[in-house]
């Protein structure tokens, strides 16, 4: 008798042979689960996870949901760290795996640029509540509109059973291996309670895995919390109270009870927010052209000044300027940027200096674009304007191939070499004393800057230069500056000089 | 057998892990552990072929997604549920 109801799922011609035995199917896997689990070479049509785990049925109630609300092309679902971390191994939705605790972040990030997708973060307890607490917290107060599923199973499971934010007191685990003690370690989170406190949560509540009727209300939860999401009510929040067989060295069944005996009077299964929060809109920031912000009316734009008709022959330029704090090497970047926006480009200004501001290694990224910036980053510079020898050996090997180096220096150091970009020494520091101030060193290497890459007009450096430098005997400086500058990459050019030591320019 | 049961319960013994949640969460306690081992070493699950009621309660308990399969006698009585949609929950 046993025999003839023993199937193999794997094979539908046997499944339909039993079904049509004057029955009908009314439960089996869900078509969200991939038919076999990419994990391992072996065990493909198991789960990776121990006899008696809450995952399982957790991932079976989401995915029961899933196919019933008909999301399943429409979901993204977020694995975290920790035993479900191969969630995407059994989901066949989108799928993402993210770092320890940050799912909720990712989650923001998917769904403002998705919108109409469903995006579910599915997190254990060491996850959301330890390393994840602050991602959580914000998301939930900023009313994110997606889906977390958190389980808490009161230990760290997949590391080996360490005291997790969620363990009981006087719970043993490797950690607090003679039980927790508050004094010592504190309290057991509330996580379901403490969103509960902040405004912008539209539904949360805590269920437990640990008998027919919570599961089933876990269900019920899982279902609504999604439903709430497709409807676009805002942030939803299910705790799942799960079994965790191995670690609390119980056998299935009895983990399952203690999770009802144990767990639910410190964790009460409680509604604790269902509500359409009311969220103002509040006033929409203005979206402005770079033209606007230049208070360039339309009309005027034909006969805007020279600067925006500046022809950038480029797509965008990444720079990377570095030196001593002090050299003017951030300004010299606010420089750039500055004429770039005078010029209707997009531009972005990174800065990067340790405490120390003056006399420390200071560099800046300046991205001058015609399309919007993605990264302010800047990882492969087309040029590199490098004040002191220092940052010329750090950040040469950067640069992209045919790219520029530009060098404040007298001559290129003997032992120095950068195959595939050129280079060029010019004695900033010398010209900018003779003009009386080293503080115009900088403007020397812009003016060489403009002058060999033509990237900006001068004239835009120069109107910049007037707004910016208060003090006017210094501005006459700069001026003079900027124009020694670019002088003296035009008499490198008239003269012919070689540039590189090996002798190609 | 004299009658035949309301439901069916059929288990991919590949699947099941033994771990006896459906066994304990059964109402009418129609399914037990085999004595036999699967290839994984665990003594899977097996429905006795007597008195299940097609609830789904063993489904919704076991961890794992495929392992437990369940149907319902074609009939036209207040045990059938659909077989889509969502309206149809087990029996509680």
């Amino acid at each position: 008798m046993a025999d003839e109801n023993v199937i193999s799922v794997l094979d539908p011609e046997v499944k339909s042979e039993v079904s049509n035995n004057g029955y009908e199917l009314v439960h089996s896997k869900s078509p969200l689960f991939y038919d076999l689990y990419e994990r391992k070479s072996e065990l493909k049509h198991q789960t990776h996870y121990c006899p008696g785990c809450g995952h399982g049925v957790a991932h079976k109630l989401i995915a029961e949901a899933l196919q019933e609300l008909k999301l399943q092309d429409k979901t993204i679902f977020v694995s975290p760290v920790g035993c479900s971390v191969f969630a995407y191994c059994y989901f066949d939705v989108g799928n993402v795996q993210v770092a320890h605790g940050r799912a909720p972040a990712s989650a923001t990030a998917i769904k403002r640029s998705c919108p109409d997708k469903i995006v579910i973060s599915y997190q254990g307890d060491g996850d959301l509540a330890a390393i994840g607490t602050a991602e959580i917290v914000h998301a939930a107060n900023r009313g994110e509109k997606i889906t977390v599923f958190f389980v808490n199973n009161g230990i760290y499971g997949m590391t080996g059973g360490q005291m997790a934010p969620t363990t009981l007191v006087g719970q043993k685990s490797t950690t607090s291996p003679w039980g927790r003690r508050p004094a010592n370690e504190g309290f057991p989170l509330h996580m379901a309670e403490l969103l509960a406190t902040l405004e912008a949560p539209a539904y949360i509540e805590r269920v437990a895995l640990s008998d027919n009727k919570n599961i089933m209300k876990a269900r019920r939860a899982i279902r609504k919390a999604l439903e709430l999401q497709r409807d676009g009510a805002g942030f939803s929040f299910v705790e799942i109270l799960s079994p965790c067989p191995t670690i609390w060295s119980k056998d299935p069944v009895e983990a399952r009870r203690w999770v009802l005996e144990n767990m639910t009077p410190i964790f009460p299964l409680n509604v604790f927010r269902d509500r359409r929060p009311e969220i103002p809109v509040g006033k929409e920031p203005p979206q402005r052209t770079v033209a606007d912000v230049l208070e360039i009316a339309p009309k005027d734009r034909a006969l805007a000044p020279a600067a925006l008709k500046h022809a950038h022959r480029f797509k965008d330029v990444k720079i990377k300027i570095a030196g001593f704090g002090g050299q003017g090497v951030l300004l010299l970047g606010q420089l750039l940027i500055e004429m770039g926006m005078r010029e209707a480009l997009e531009v972005s200004w990174l800065p990067s200096y340790g405490p120390e501001m003056r006399s420390g290694s200071a560099h800046c990224h300046v991205c001058l674009s015609k399309e919007r910036i993605g990264s302010p980053l800047v990882s492969c510079p087309d040029v590199l304007v490098a004040m002191n020898e220092f940052s010329l050996r750090k950040f040469a090997h950067e640069v992209e191939n045919g790219g520029l180096i530009l060098y404040n220096g007298a001559s290129i150091p003997a032992d120095f070499a950068a195959p595939g970009t050129q280079v060029v020494a010019i004695p900033a520091a010398e010209i900018a004393d003779k003009l009386g101030s080293t503080k115009a060193t900088n403007i020397v290497m812009m003016g060489a800057l403009l002058e060999e890459t033509e990237c900006l007009a001068p004239g835009t450096a120069l109107s910049v230069l007037e707004d910016k430098v208060k003090k006017l005997d210094l501005l006459e400086i700069d001026r003079k500056a900027l124009t020694a500058g670019r002088l003296f990459i035009d008499d490198q050019a008239h003269i012919g000089a070689v540039s590189q030591p090996d002798g190609f320019a | 057998m004299a009658e035949q049961a309301r439901g069916k319960v059929a288990v991919d013994v590949e699947e099941c892990k033994g771990c006896g949640l459906c066994v304990e969460s059964c109402p009418p306690k129609c399914l037990k552990l085999g004595p036999e081992l699967n290839s994984y070493g665990a003594h899977p699950a097996h429905y006795s072929g007597r008195d299940c009621t097609g609830c789904g309660i063993c489904f919704y308990c076991c961890p794992e997604p495929g392992a437990i399969t369940v149907y319902r006698i074609k009939t036209k009585g207040k045990f059938v549920a659909a077989t889509q949609g969502a309206e149809h929950a087990p029996a509680l």
